[in-house]
């Protein structure tokens, strides 16, 4: 746990209007490192999630990522920096093929070669287990597939920072322990946030769990720690998850 | 649109290029030159609107605007040049910079679809109704008087570079409007499989996933509309050096619906389908004007509404979609 911190968000607070989606909250992240972001809907990960990925300019409060500021920063500049973002509804290139898909990511590393970018491509193709329907459109995609082609996607550029919205979102069950596997791999390279409401999944991933609720930080701990909390249970899991033993 | 780099793919366009090479080469046997070199100017100004709309996913209103600045931009430099040589260059350029300059302020500026359409409309609307204002001798570039609503007539023709005494008519325009028709096209195509063309699909696609991507998409898009902008403004030219005249009525509404027509009923996505939709409609609507029973704006209409209705994708990937059928059920697919 003592690798450098590379993800500093500091008093973040995003209001759309008169709702105040995220009220003050602040996440420190080392290399290497496994978060999973819960809470009830409205809670404000998604939304600190997306500012984290420069979807949303917050309205108060800093991000930096390595040490530099994102503050004004266009989408794609953020993305160059090495994030690599899974968003919560697939977005895919539906019209083209899932090889397609993929290589548009792995070229998008500028110091890389033809040779290299198509070399990439196949690495992520194995990785993943995509040979079966890499010629197929990605629209034609049943939702799981979907998900581990965005997946992919996102791996393809080698990301140091991977944000995933819900990744186990409408997936099988043989998925999502697939889908576990392949994120805990991640950490090797990169540091992974995850977003996600399917709590077998996060059990079987996370080593940090941070619960949100109202915008802020409710708790922060181990997996075990944060889901076996009291307050945690209350808000995220509601009085029938506390009713059983 | 998008398995364009498989061997296949490459050989089979090529084919499909030659063949249209051979036809355009043949075409002057059968038909009048006049015509065919119209039709010609056409279908370039279908490919720079299938390439910016079909290739880019932009749907620009008013892709008369750069054809138009092309041919008044040919017609006012060649008035004051004495010849075409710097006109033809000068008609791309002024058209290449003005979609570039209106492309980066909509892309830049993050103008959505729908306002994206009513700007481009707007803009050619404005060169239309300020192009029809200049009928005042005030209203002069050089020695070139603007001519308001009656358009500039009686400027140099096109001559061989170099030799202003030997112009380039009839036969010759054709031939050069052909291989200009060919050029663009291979050169689109050819940009289409590139790394940009590439990525410019995925923007087409996905805007959101080419900028978790990295790519930055607005200057995607403009360098696109630009290129787009070049092509229509060629096509300018050619029509300026074709008519022998040019009026306000390129900037027109109606020029900028036929150019959408004819890439809708040519097939977007692909860049042969529009080209072959416009020399179809145009040789109809030609075919219509010399009859007087029935409008040709309300037959346009009709076709349109017809191919939109049953076939949606546009006459050519139907008729690609009916022969791979044919092949499969004759057994020799693979």
């Amino acid at each position: 746990m003592n690798a450098e911190v590379v993800v500093r968000a500091s008093g973040v607070v995003m209001k759309f209007g008169g709702v105040t989606a995220v009220d003050g909250a602040s996440m420190y992240l080392r290399r290497g490192e496994l978060r999973c972001l819960i809470g009830p809907n409205g809670a404000g990960k998604s939304t600190f999630f997306k500012c984290l990925s420069g979807q949303l300019a917050p309205t108060e409060g800093e991000i930096l990522l390595q040490g530099g500021s994102i503050a004004g920063m266009n989408l794609h500049n953020v993305a160059r920096l090495g994030v690599g973002v899974k968003t919560q509804v697939p977005s895919l290139m539906n019209g083209l093929t899932v090889r397609e898909n993929i290589w548009l990511s792995a070229n998008a590393v500028r110091q890389r070669s033809r040779a290299e970018v198509d070399a990439r491509v196949d690495q992520v193709v194995e990785q993943i287990g995509l040979g079966a329907f890499l010629k197929r459109t990605a629209g034609a995609l049943a939702h799981g597939q979907r998900q581990l082609v965005e997946l992919g996607v996102v791996l393809a550029r080698d990301p140091w920072l991977v944000l995933l919205d819900e990744p186990a979102g409408g997936l099988t069950s043989d998925e999502v322990h697939r889908m576990a596997s392949l994120v805990r791999a991640l950490t090797a390279q990169a540091t992974v946030v995850v977003v996600e409401h399917d709590m077998n999944f996060v059990r079987d991933i996370a080593e940090t769990v941070t619960a949100f609720h109202r915008g802020r930080i409710l708790a922060e701990g181990s997996a075990d720690a944060v889901l076996s909390n009291e307050s945690v249970r209350d808000v995220y899991l509601g009085r029938a998850a506390r009713a059983k033993p | 649109m998008q398995r364009t780099n498989t061997p296949r793919a490459v050989a089979r366009w090529w084919h499909g290029f030659v063949a249209t090479a051979a036809m355009m080469a043949l075409a002057p046997l059968l038909f009048a030159e006049y015509t065919l070199t119209l039709l010609a100017i056409y279908a370039l100004l279908a490919l720079s609107l299938a390439f910016v709309w079909g290739l880019g996913g932009i749907l620009c209103f008013g892709q008369a605007a750069f054809y138009g600045l092309g041919a008044y931009t040919y017609a006012v430099v060649s008035i004051n040049m004495g010849g075409s040589t710097l006109a033809v260059i000068m008609g791309v350029l002024v058209a290449a910079v003005a979609a570039l300059a209106l492309g980066a302020m909509m892309f830049y500026g993050r103008i959505g679809d729908v306002y994206l359409g009513v700007i481009t409309l707007v803009f050619t609307l404005l060169l239309f109704k300020y192009a029809s204002s200049t009928a005042g001798s005030e209203y002069v570039i050089g020695q070139a008087r603007l001519g308001g609503f009656n358009g500039i007539p009686g400027f140099p023709p096109m001559n061989v570079p170099g030799r202003p005494d030997v112009v380039v008519y009839g036969l010759g325009l054709y031939a050069v409007v052909a291989v200009a028709v060919l050029a663009c096209w291979a050169l689109l195509r050819w940009v289409g499989s590139t790394s940009f063309g590439r990525v410019l699909i995925g923007v087409r696609e996905s805007e959101l996933r080419s900028e978790l991507c990295g790519y930055d998409v607005r200057l995607v898009k403009t360098v696109a509309f630009g290129l787009g902008g070049a092509v229509a403004g060629l096509a300018g030219v050619l029509f300026a050096c074709w008519a022998e005249i040019v009026t306000p009525e390129v900037f027109s509404l109606g020029v900028s619906a036929e150019i959408i027509i004819w890439v809708l009923v040519g097939g977007l996505g692909g860049l042969w389908g529009p080209m072959l939709g416009a020399v179809l409609l145009g040789a109809l609507k030609g075919w219509l004007g010399m009859q007087q029973w029935m409008d040709s704006g309300l037959v346009m209409g009709a076709l349109l509404v017809a191919v939109v209705l049953f076939l949606p994708q546009g006459v050519m990937p139907a008729l690609a979609r009916l022969a791979s059928a044919g092949r499969k059920e004759g057994g020799h697919e693979r």
